[in-house]
């Protein structure tokens, strides 16, 4: 092999590479990329892992910790995986996914025993979680309605728009969180809906709104179902917490069953990076309800026509998870056990934060924190407060002041507490 | 974010809901998967003598897939380990895995490692690094025309067109000798614009397995540096085609040597059977360390809309395997005793034609390398195979050897003796 000079010669040597080849040669083809802004969410993390002080507490990212601070893979899902260790191949799973997997998943969220699913009306592939579930519908929503586009609350988890606008689908907002209350601006949700053409598309969290925490109550589900139906609206549901609100997966879907009941026709995305505690293995499911089977069957076809040339089949490994945990009755059991108790712990962490901050003093209301629901707590914080706790107090959450409830322990409810209150007893 | 669209631009949609009327009534069923689609035949096939020589999955000789040994205990030691948990892998994916599969193909040794001018980001196996590639490629690069093989994988088209990338051709495949039209090749990548993305299949090139030889490889380079093309290498059968992973890494190597810059997309779903696992990583070689750091970042933006984060599994197999010397070696055994046995069911399949007197020059199949034989059958040679012998493979008359067995050779040789001589 020639030493990199003779190449380098023989390159040069060859009359020259043109001005397009000279430029590269010089600065490479990549010199004008700009380095891109960190990811507002994902970047909390990382920062917090730098930070060397032994006080840190980190309320960013959304996963889960037990009341040690630690993550928890659940006992459903290493039984689980005991049993798939050894016993199965690797084969590729077919485009659309786990047929197994998506079966039970469907249950969770159209119920045990829905008709829809009986009668096949359920277009539905396996997806890269909840992300992957919506990219998919949002990849599908342009190629099939190019002229449609999406209303999402504000505010939402970021990526949501990250995600339709790779889709190239156009966004436009609705009213949903009421700062001053620190709830729902349910008069302001119902104008948006009242107010945007027929037949527009609608994000929806299903539970667990993320990031505030502030689900409409059934009465006002209802409501918004009935303004769908008068305008003709599409509700696609984004699930991602289901069980882990109430710690009751029923409960949790309420309010998809209540747009099923009034006869809506909606799309869902559904994760189990949390409910699960499968995180990394990017397990997720996306279906779309059709008006009967052969329509399912064309949708189905047509999401697996997107996911080809994207990734051409989904990871396998925690489909069988979901898969093994769902099918067996006992290890079901288990699961519906161990996400009520995170979600229970949540409860928990809630009321102690709340409790630790009205008995400092604080002047503020924080009954939000308590009626706020899911992993998350909007705390009303502003941008300068939460830049405080990070560098007065090594305390990481997004600066849109969201706490991860899940990253709140008995250990530093009152150290969290005591800090909230230094930062906000002035205002 | 909102966009200011006008509502009366943004247009009344088809109803949906309450009055039971979709908004996707007009969807229509999509076509079978051309490849994926054989094997879906296939299983509704209740023949018992039916043969499936479709997707490129290997199979061992008693026609059964394969896990390797080394990744059974990879993985038993994942599920032993108490302390692993399952949380989110950063957006780039785990950094051992990353590491590693970098050198794995540039070389331990690899001077644009050294230098850190290569970012290295875990993807869905090969298909998943060609797309997140592309969309860098069509957001950041001057130049958004690729030039794929004529012909080529049939998902490589549609995954560059979604992209947003301009797909054009390049011979490749020369029909006469059912080897490589060179002297087309030549010509078709000279009379490319200066700065065109380029698809080189590193070995074992899909369907064809015909692949340039060393020589023309470094003409190919010349030619390509001299006109500023971007190399994008998909590598999917590194170790599979020869034997020997350091062997079937030289094309990449002799590019990634000359200091230019190049994308190289892996997966490990053949040479370590982790197909259904998705394991894979994409690699650009940059110019500068600085520049290695922006292009990362930007892969980012375009993986987080995407799917967030990668599945944590089969990378994790595959790091516990490369990190660790004796499995890595125990590794490279089973590795070569694929590829033995498919370079094998190449002879037997050769010997069995010549048997059988059929007519025709077969020498390819014993020539080609890797995977997959283009056996230079028509269409309709193809489907009589198909219905009267239930041998099941693309329409374009490429058959996976993995899928053979000594067992099954005389049957296919029947089969295409049958085709050839078959009056129509």
């Amino acid at each position: 092999m020639a030493s990199r000079a003779v190449i380098a010669r023989r390159i040069f040597g060859r009359g020259g590479l043109g001005v397009a080849g000279a430029r590269a040669m010089s600065t490479g083809w990549w010199g004008g990329v700009e380095p891109a802004a960190k990811d507002p969410i994902l970047g909390v993390t990382e920062a917090f892992l730098a930070d060397p002080s032994p006080n840190k507490v980190n309320v960013g990212v959304g996963a889960y910790r037990d009341d040690d601070g630690k993550p928890v893979v659940l006992e459903c899902v290493r039984e689980a995986e005991r049993r798939i260790s050894g016993n199965l191949t690797m084969e590729y799973l077919p485009m659309g996914g786990s047929i197994r997997m998506i079966e039970e998943t469907l249950k969770l969220a159209y119920g045990e025993n829905s008709e829809l699913i009986k009668d096949k009306r359920i277009a539905a592939v396996q997806a890269l979680s909840g992300t992957g579930a919506c990219r998919l519908f949002a990849d599908f929503q342009k190629r099939f309605l190019p002229d449609s586009q999406i209303y999402i609350p504000v505010p939402t988890w970021s990526n949501h728009h990250n995600i339709w606008r790779d889709a190239h689908v156009p966004q436009r907002t609705f009213h949903y969180y009421h700062p001053e209350s620190k709830g729902l601006d349910f008069a302001g949700l119902m104008d948006d809906v009242k107010n945007a053409p027929n037949g527009s598309f609608f994000l929806l969290h299903a539970c667990a709104h993320n990031p505030t925490g502030v689900d409409p109550s059934e009465e006002q589900w209802r409501e918004i179902s009935y303004q769908f139906k008068v305008k003709n609206h599409f509700a696609f549901f984004d699930m991602a917490y289901q069980g882990f609100a109430s710690g009751d997966p029923e409960r949790d879907a309420k309010a998809i069953r209540i747009f099923l009941e009034d006869g809506h026709l909606i799309g869902c995305a559904q994760s189990y990076a949390k409910n699960m505690g499968l995180y990394g293995q990017r397990v997720g499911c996306l279906s779309v309800l059709c008006e009967d089977e052969m329509q399912a069957v064309a949708v189905k076809s047509q999401l697996q026509q997107i996911a080809r040339p994207m990734y051409s089949n989904p990871p396998v490994h925690g489909a069988l998870i979901v898969s093994i945990i769902l099918n067996d009755p006992d290890l079901k059991n288990l699961w519906l056990r161990e996400v009520k108790g995170m979600a229970d712990r949540i409860i928990g962490m809630r009321t102690a934060l709340r409790e630790n901050l009205e008995s400092l003093g604080s002047s503020l209301s924080w009954e939000h924190i308590t009626n706020q629901i899911g992993m998350f707590c909007y705390s009303g914080l502003t941008a300068e407060q939460v830049d405080r706790l990070t560098n007065e107090f090594h305390i990481y959450m997004t600066r849109n002041g969201r706490i991860s409830m899940a990253g709140v322990t008995t250990g530093n409810v009152s150290y969290l507490a005591n800090a909230i209150h230094e930062v906000t007893k002035s205002s | 974010m909102a966009s200011t669209i006008p509502d009366e631009m943004l247009g009344p949609v088809p109803t949906s809901g309450s009055n039971g009327v979709s908004v996707f009534a007009d969807v229509v069923q999509a076509p079978e998967d051309p490849i994926l689609g054989v094997t879906v035949a296939f299983n509704k096939d209740p023949c018992p003598m039916k043969v499936n020589l479709g997707v490129g999955a290997y199979r061992t000789e008693e026609g059964k897939p394969l896990v390797l040994n080394v990744v059974r205990r990879a993985e038993q030691m994942l599920v032993n380990d108490s302390s692993r948990v399952k949380e989110y892998l950063p957006i780039t994916g785990l950094a051992d895995f990353n590491k590693m599969s970098a050198k794995l193909i540039f070389g331990n040794d690899s001077p644009a490692i050294q230098e850190k001018r290569v970012t290295t980001v875990q993807c869905l196996s090969g298909t998943g690094s060609l797309r997140v590639g592309a969309e860098f490629l069509a957001r950041h690069y001057q130049q958004r025309t690729i030039y794929i093989p004529q012909p080529t994988w049939g998902n490589h088209p549609k995954v560059f067109a979604l992209s947003g990338l301009f797909v054009k051709t390049y011979r490749y495949y020369d029909p006469a000798t059912r080897g490589l039209n060179f002297q087309g090749l030549v010509e078709d990548l000279s009379s490319a614009p200066s700065g065109a993305v380029v698809l080189l299949h590193a070995c074992a090139h899909n369907p064809t397995g015909v692949d340039p030889t060393v020589e023309q490889w470094e003409q190919i380079r010349q030619l390509m540096r001299s006109k500023a093309l971007l190399p994008f290498f998909d590598s999917a059968y590194q170790g599979f085609a020869s034997g020997n992973l350091d062997a079937d890494a030289q094309p990449v190597r002799l590019f990634a040597a000359d200091g230019g810059e190049l994308l190289a997309a892996q997966s490990y779903a053949k040479n370590m059977g982790l197909y259904g696992e998705r394991v894979g990583a994409l690699s650009i070689v940059c110019k500068t360390a600085d520049v290695a750091a922006k292009v990362e970042s930007q892969l980012k933006l375009v993986i987080r809309p995407m799917y967030s984060s990668p599945p944590i599994h089969g990378a994790s197999i595959v790091a516990t395997i490369l990190k660790d010397s004796e499995m890595y070696n125990e590794w490279t055994i089973e590795l070569k005793a694929m590829a033995d046995r498919i370079i094998s069911m190449r002879h037997q399949l050769f010997e069995a034609l010549r048997e059988r007197g059929t007519p025709g020059d077969w020498t390819h199949i014993v020539k080609q390398i890797g995977m997959f034989t283009f056996t230079g059958l028509n269409t309709e040679q193809v489907a009589f195979m198909t219905k009267e012998y239930h041998i099941y493979m693309t329409s374009d008359g490429r058959i996976s050897m993995a899928g053979l067995s000594s067992k099954t050779v005389p049957l296919l040789a029947d089969a295409i003796h049958a085709a050839v001589t078959h009056a129509n």
